[in-house]
């Protein structure tokens, strides 16, 4: 944001003519724009509120309904006017332009965020009609992380390509290979390789997905780096020819041998002793697969490499300025080779989610363009690890809610079902706004 | 029409001849050669910088079949088996490959250009292909990657789809009307991304990603609709487009693909004659410079994702009024994804455009014999054209695997980075 000048200006001409203060415009915009967003969420939100007619509705802490897990009852009433009176707060502080900044502002919008979230769940649950199905809220947090994972993984490996200054389109095309590989290895293990233990056996598939990913990375650096093919060609070829590849080597698995290639052992869920036991949360974070304790361990890994060794340091300079870094003698292509094919390591990952990860057997474009979302995380969160991953979590949350009230009446199924599309695109275009990628992004380094 | 004045593309030479590729001569050009060309009269020229073109483009499909050799091969379970005998008797398994290949290949050149019904299928297939490909185009050449494609084909189908059906208009009318319906759509659809990047900064990539999801519910609401139902169905299907609303066929071959060809010469005029397009190939050099030349780069924004959602939308006419497909979700097939592959290959040219949208019509109608005559799988044809394109992109690769002398021409790079 830009600097604000608020108070008096600092020369005013004359002694009794104090000057109005001079704003910024940029600071102006932001102000009608959080006045305007506050007014339409407060707005909804007395809406909401207005609506409910028989407060009632159940909540439940954990995902499904198990012994440990009973729904409860609660009351709309108090919840309802309370998130209006968060948005009012909220509202009146961007009106006087008493709104705070940085982080505090970042809280008080989430909260807000969360306000709105909460008189939205409150319309929605409650007044169901008699004798249907009991819906009741259930914990949305597992479900987030679910889908998150592949798009944090490969919005990481976006992060990683690109800050070294390799444009990566190719996410989708690494999802892909490396779920078919995690399937295919994952289903060899468990059923010709008699050495490994059945429970490794998924461990092996995620090995298989690691592989693939790299692969892809490999050919993305051997034609970027060696050949100085256009990386946004790249990426889009590459895409087009995993899901033609992964597709046809499907169709060649034959029909009697499906148990021996396509059938995978799926990760098993790991509970962590001590931190699955925090209410709310403990169970959804801290009761996951495999799979999903490597995303937590890789987001903090990518920042820390990225932002805290020489190494890191290193891929910064030669996706800002690959020319200042080669005259320092860093290896350009050498550091992009390395940032490629440990993206790759980490998009590997995210594919074998698809397979080995959830539900088990690899189909035609199993990831379904989510490789995309996670380019648009990337974007969304500014080429930073720790932004990328909110980006993909904020996506993985939209996504769940929209699974969730499926069950639910009142939203038509269409406009559920664009919900988080149109969100991002509201984000993007609200608060993210422009962005600036790395300097070289996509540019060939040659050296002279 | 375009005055040179505020020219922030190149020095001001008076050579203005180069200027259409002028994004495109980046890097150290070799001396010796080229300049010696560059001298020559002007015919001369234009040969020696195409026939490295032309030859590195043969060259890579032709690498690109080899590699789909093999996967033929290994898609064939006779000669499979054969390599289990491999050497107590290699013949079967170099004539039963050999057998494979041919029958495959033979199968996708009779069935893209083999016959007349062969090369109505392949014109079909590639109008849409051109129409939509050149959108990514000249979204391309004003410095934006339109993912958008597949949404704005949707926009345009379901439009102009329902006017078709709906209602009841004299034949050359409805047609009109029709073929309007969805251009303004898909050309709505496509503004949408241009105005808020203008707008607000919203990165295109995001924002057409978002809206090709959106455009695809979008048609399920509508879908959903008693007025867009086919009475005898229970699928979300739409009955096909009234025969007023129809493009006429001459020799087999529906109009539209006239129209695909005239929609290349408007971009082509467009581009290199018109003043919007010298703007918008300025905006997509260096926005920062054609702003301080005083273009309105937010304007160019907003009219060259407008132009593109509208040659989209030409191309979501192709199926629904040209082939009078019924509405579904899947109506674009995977025309808008490919489109960005056919665009890229056209090197964002027009020409190019239409040329590598014949060869992917030709590839996908090809394809599809293949298939039914030589029980090749489907996916081969994705495989192969992904393989071309790829080998288009890296001629130093495949210049080195044919052992090809010359310097060949630079890998060019249009629009790097975001």
């Amino acid at each position: 944001m830009t600097t604000t000048t608020t108070g008096p200006a600092p020369a005013s001409p004359g002694p009794g003519a104090p000057e109005a203060p001079v704003r910024d415009r940029a600071d102006v915009r932001r102000q009608v724009r959080l006045v305007i967003t506050f007014g339409l969420v407060l707005a909804s939100l007395v809406v909401f509120a207005l609506l409910v007619d028989d407060p009632a509705f159940t909540y439940l802490l954990g995902e499904k309904r198990t012994a440990e897990f009973v729904p409860k009852d609660g009351n709309a009433t108090y919840i309802s006017w309370g998130a209006v009176v968060i948005a009012a707060i909220a509202l009146v502080l961007a009106a006087l332009d008493r709104f705070p900044r940085g982080w505090k502002g970042a809280l008080l919008g989430i909260l807000v965020g969360l306000a709105f979230y909460a008189g939205f769940l409150m319309w929605a649950y409650t007044d169901q009609a008699e004798g249907g199905i009991q819906v009741f809220i259930a914990n949305p947090i597992p479900g987030t992380i679910r889908i998150a994972t592949p798009l944090v993984l490969g919005a990481l490996a976006g992060c990683l390509c690109e800050r070294a200054g390799v444009i990566n389109i190719a996410i989708e095309a690494q999802f892909l290979s490396g779920a078919f590989f995690a399937s295919v290895f994952s289903s060899i293990a468990y059923s010709s390789l008699v050495f490994i233990p059945v429970a490794l056996c998924a461990v092996f598939g995620l090995l298989g997905g690691v592989l693939a990913g790299v692969l892809i990375a490999a050919m993305l650096g051997w034609f970027a780096l060696r050949y100085r093919v256009n990386q946004v060609v790249l990426g889009v070829v590459l895409v087009a020819f995993a899901t033609g590849l992964t597709s046809f080597l499907l169709g060649q698995i034959p029909s009697d041998h499906k148990e021996t290639l396509n059938d995978p052992q799926v990760l098993e869920k790991i509970e962590i002793p001590v931190l699955a036991d925090i209410p709310v949360v403990g169970d959804a974070l801290f009761n996951q697969t495999l799979l999903v304790y490597l995303m937590y361990a890789s987001v903090a890994l990518v920042t820390f490499l990225l932002f805290q060794t020489r190494w890191g340091l290193r891929v910064r300079a030669v996706g800002e300025h690959p020319k200042a870094a080669d005259t320092v003698g860093i290896q350009v292509n050498r550091v992009r080779w390395q940032a490629v094919l440990l993206g790759g390591v980490f998009a590997g990952l995210g594919g074998a989610y698809y397979t080995v990860g959830s539900t088990g057997a690899f189909d035609r474009e199993v990831s379904a363009g989510t490789g995309f979302i996670a380019l648009a995380a990337v974007i969304m969160g500014r080429w930073h690890p720790v932004g990328a991953t909110f980006a993909a979590v904020f996506f993985g949350f939209m996504w769940n809610l929209q699974n969730q009230l499926s069950f639910v009446q009142p939203v038509p199924g269409e406009l559920l079902g664009a919900a988080p599309y149109l969100a991002t695109i509201i984000a993007v275009a609200g608060f993210v706004g422009r962005v600036r990628p790395p300097a070289a992004d996509g540019e060939p380094y040659v050296k002279e | 029409m375009s005055e040179t004045p505020k020219d922030p593309l190149g020095p001001g030479t008076p050579d203005n001849g180069d200027q259409g590729q002028g994004t495109t001569t980046q890097g150290a050009v070799p001396a010796g050669k080229n300049d010696a060309a560059r001298n020559g009269a002007g015919r001369d020229r234009d040969l020696t910088s195409w026939l490295p073109t032309v030859v590195d483009s043969i060259a890579a499909v032709v690498l690109a079949l080899l590699v789909g050799a093999l996967l033929i091969m290994f898609s064939t379970p006779r000669v499979v088996e054969s390599l289990s005998y491999f050497f107590s008797y290699p013949w079967d398994f170099f004539k039963f490959s050999g057998e494979a290949v041919w029958d495959g290949y033979r199968a996708l050149i009779s069935g893209s250009i083999g016959s007349g019904t062969a090369w109505t299928r392949t014109l079909e297939r590639a109008a849409p292909l051109i129409c939509a490909g050149l959108g990514v185009s000249l979204a391309f050449r004003a410095g934006m990657f339109n993912i958008g494609a597949q949404g704005q084909i949707l926009l345009g189908a379901l439009v102009g789809g329902f006017i078709g059906f709906h209602y009841d208009l004299p034949p050359g009318i409805h047609l009109l009307a029709a073929l309007l319906g969805a251009l303004v759509a898909g050309a709505a659809w496509g503004a949408i991304a241009g105005i808020l990047k203008a707008r607000t900064g919203a990165h295109e990539v995001i924002t057409t990603i978002m809206l090709n999801y959106v455009g695809r519910f979008t048609m399920l609401y509508f879908l959903g609709k008693e007025a867009l139902q086919r009475p005898d169905s229970d699928n979300l299907l739409s009955p096909p487009v009234d025969d007023s609303a129809a493009f006429p066929t001459i020799a087999g071959v529906h109009v539209g693909v006239l129209l695909a060809v005239v929609a290349a010469l408007f971009v082509w005029w467009l581009l290199e004659r018109s003043t919007l397009g010298f703007e918008m190939r300025a905006v997509g050099a260096n926005p920062d410079a054609a702003r301080t030349a005083g273009m309105s780069v937010a304007r160019v924004y907003v009219s060259a994702m407008a132009l593109a959602g509208m040659l989209a939308g030409l191309a979501a006419t192709m199926t629904v009024l040209g082939r009078q497909d019924s509405l579904t979700d899947q109506v674009a097939g995977t025309v808008g994804f490919d489109a960005i592959t056919v665009a890229l290959l056209g090197r964002t040219t027009p020409l190019g455009t239409v040329l590598a949208g014949l060869l992917f019509g030709a590839l996908s109608a090809g394809g599809l014999s293949m298939q039914g005559a030589a029980g090749v799988p489907p996916e081969l044809t994705q495989v192969l054209q992904a393989l071309i394109v790829l080998f288009v992109a890296a001629p130093a690769l495949v210049r080195g695997i044919f052992r090809l002398r010359g310097q060949g021409r630079k890998a060019d790079v249009m629009a790097t980075g975001w």
